[in-house]
């Protein structure tokens, strides 16, 4: 009999914590077939940050290190300057990135830091529940902005992706979302895009991932996935802003 | 070995590289440039990597990710870059990595001066960072000192897996004198295999973390780095008693304040006072065992420092109201002279407050 889909060696057997219809996990797996399939589990080591994606260090069946809120990418340096032959992630939320962590982000990126980033965007602070991130979309509520984001008041919202695909050392920037299997399969190919770049020594690498906060945005799964679509890929549009291969 | 004259932060940087220390990430701050300085020209040499880092939050938790993956690692920095690390060296603390952080103290509060003072000790003892740990805080008051505990403090790290703190005072950092290098002590050192260096498919995953969410491990996590602390307080305590025996002051004082009332208590002996010094050399595991021996006949322990006192309540839980403990300090970057002490002093004996 010939094994059509099995579970990824990249995982753990552990079971993940995440909310029903919370596509932390679709990413989590994708992160996960990558390393696989790229054969380099045992000379990967991951940096969780603080989020919900938090327990990341249980969760992926390779070395990990758990980092302090927003310090995934300086944790990340640390560990890439000590073993430079080895592939080096970080795992964050948008909370985690854009906000807190937000000059680690950049200069990470800025000095062309040969690691791989995935960068969880659900508009939201899941974990401390569902406050206001700078990823939070105007007029979206959450619940330290509970008339909705004021732009007047504190700004529209970040757009990381952009940002980062000015900065010389970032060689590959990507958004993608996991709302439906099409764009599942993109996300894919960017994760291992982004992880290719580093094996070859390239320089930085990101790929944002839209993802969804069912609980905190107070929908359904199914009304989850609709919302983004309407919502965050107009304001967050999908597809490549930099990848130093395209351009040679 | 012959004897070479040095510039402190420079030494510092020189033990550190002659102690295997091969990664550095820091920020500038005065005064401790010539620290960074030094290692962005040195490290590359012998096959080492320096770093600048964008801040000094981000300065160290390089050196948790490095650290994390086995490496020998330092970083140092003054007062207000100190204040920024907290937040890293308690995650090293939680995690039991090991490192070492220098801080050529400053005056502060707040941006304050880039004169040398001493008060940071409590930002030092007491954590700063959240959460129950402690780190083995070493004050040398001489360069020579500055040098061999920084060598030393490698391997402590490395034996407790903590991070350890080197608390010199911007004087240490900016005057020359002559040392030389000398092996610090064998140590017993097990190898790193907790590091993330990858399975190697030899292995299961390992994980460097200070996140338990169940409060009862940890409880048993923080009462499991309590007996370690204990351990590092029997065992890793250093002091220096000087002219204890019939004293009828005895002076607490650490760093290069020490320097200076040594000067006094040799002004005091040619004014027929007998003075003695009890100098910790490590701040945390503080001396408690040689303020438990100044003799009932003393009539008072003076604490002299640079800062507005902070070592005073050290030495006054130490002194449990066994005997009056009475304090003198300059701070904010202002030194204390010796004839200031000596004053200080014989109004004590004078029985003046
Ligand atoms: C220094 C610090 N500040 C605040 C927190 C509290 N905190 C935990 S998770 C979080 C937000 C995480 O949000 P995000 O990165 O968007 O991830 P998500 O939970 O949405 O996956 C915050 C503010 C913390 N742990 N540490
Ligand atoms: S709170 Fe939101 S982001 Fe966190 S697990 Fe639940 S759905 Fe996912």
């Amino acid at each position: 009999m010939t094994v059509a889909f099995k579970k990824t060696k990249g995982l753990t057997d552990k079971p993940l914590h995440y909310c029903p219809g919370c596509t932390h996990g679709i990413i989590h797996r994708l992160v996960a077939e990558v390393l696989e399939e790229l054969e380099v589990l045992d000379k990967t080591i991951g940096v969780a940050p603080v989020g919900c994606s938090v327990f990341a260090y249980d969760y992926f069946n390779c070395d990990m290190q758990e980092a302090a809120h927003g310090r995934a990418p300086a944790v990340a340096t640390g560990i890439k300057r000590v073993n430079p032959d080895k592939v080096v992630f970080t795992y964050q939320g948008d909370g985690d990135l854009a906000s807190i962590g937000a000059a680690e982000i950049v200069h990470a990126a800025h000095r062309g830091e040969k690691i791989t980033t995935i960068f969880v965007n659900n508009a939201i602070y899941g974990m401390t529940g569902g406050q206001m991130a700078p990823t939070t979309l105007v007029g979206q509520k959450a619940t330290t902005a509970p008339y909705g984001r004021d732009e007047a008041h504190c700004g529209k919202s970040l757009k990381v992706s952009e940002m980062l695909a000015t900065i010389d050392g970032a060689k590959f920037v990507e958004r993608v979302s996991v709302n439906s299997p099409a764009n599942i399969r993109k996300a894919k190919k960017a994760i291992k895009k982004a992880f290719e770049l580093q094996l070859a020594n390239k320089g930085f690498g990101i790929v944002e991932v839209l993802s969804t906060c069912p609980t905190n945005w107070g929908l359904s799964p199914v009304e989850a996935i609709k919302w983004l679509e309407a919502n965050m890929i107009p304001y967050y549009p999908l597809g490549n802003l930099r990848d130093v291969e395209e351009a040679k | 070995m012959a004897k070479i004259l040095m510039k402190g932060n420079e030494a510092i940087g020189a033990a550190a590289i002659k102690a295997g220390c091969r990664y550095f990430f820091g920020y500038p701050i005065t005064p401790q440039n010539e620290v960074p300085e030094y290692m962005a020209r040195e490290l590359p040499k012998v096959g080492g990597v320096f770093l600048q880092a964008e801040s000094e939050v981000a300065a160290i938790n390089m050196v948790y990710g490095a650290s994390g993956a086995g490496a020998r690692v330092m970083t140092s920095s003054s007062s207000p870059g100190i204040a920024l690390k907290q937040e890293g060296i308690s995650y090293i603390a939680g995690a039991e990595l090991p490192c070492v952080v220098v801080n050529v103290v400053r005056g502060g509060p707040g941006l304050g001066g880039i004169q040398p003072a001493q008060s940071d000790y409590y930002q030092a003892t007491r954590g700063g960072g959240n959460g129950d740990y402690r780190m083995p805080v070493y004050a040398p008051s001489s360069i020579q000192e500055t040098v061999d505990l920084i060598m030393g403090a490698f391997d402590v790290a490395d034996q407790y897996r903590t991070p350890v703190m080197i608390l010199a005072d911007g004087m240490i950092g900016q005057m020359m004198e002559p040392i030389e290098f000398k092996e610090p002590k064998k140590r017993e050192l097990a190898p790193k295999t907790w590091a993330t260096t990858g399975t190697k498919d030899e292995r299961k995953p390992n994980i460097i973390n200070s996140l338990f969410i169940d409060p009862q491990e940890l409880e048993d996590h923080c009462i499991r780095l309590e007996k370690k602390y204990d351990l590092i307080a029997q065992n890793e305590c250093l002091v220096e008693e000087y002219k204890l025996e019939g004293a009828e002051i005895v002076v607490a004082a650490y760093g290069t304040t020490s320097r200076i009332v040594k000067n006094a208590i040799d002004k005091c002996a040619e004014l027929g006072i007998k003075v003695g010094l009890i100098r910790p050399i490590t701040l945390w595991p503080f001396p408690f065992a040689s303020f438990e021996k100044i003799e009932d006949t003393t009539k008072a322990v003076l604490t002299v420092e640079m800062s507005t006192g902070q070592m005073i309540d050290d030495v006054k839980i130490a002194m449990n109201g066994r005997m009056p403990v009475e304090f003198y300090g300059r701070t904010g970057g202002m030194v204390p002279t010796p004839d200031a002490i000596v004053e200080k002093i014989k109004k004590i004996v004078g029985g003046e407050k």
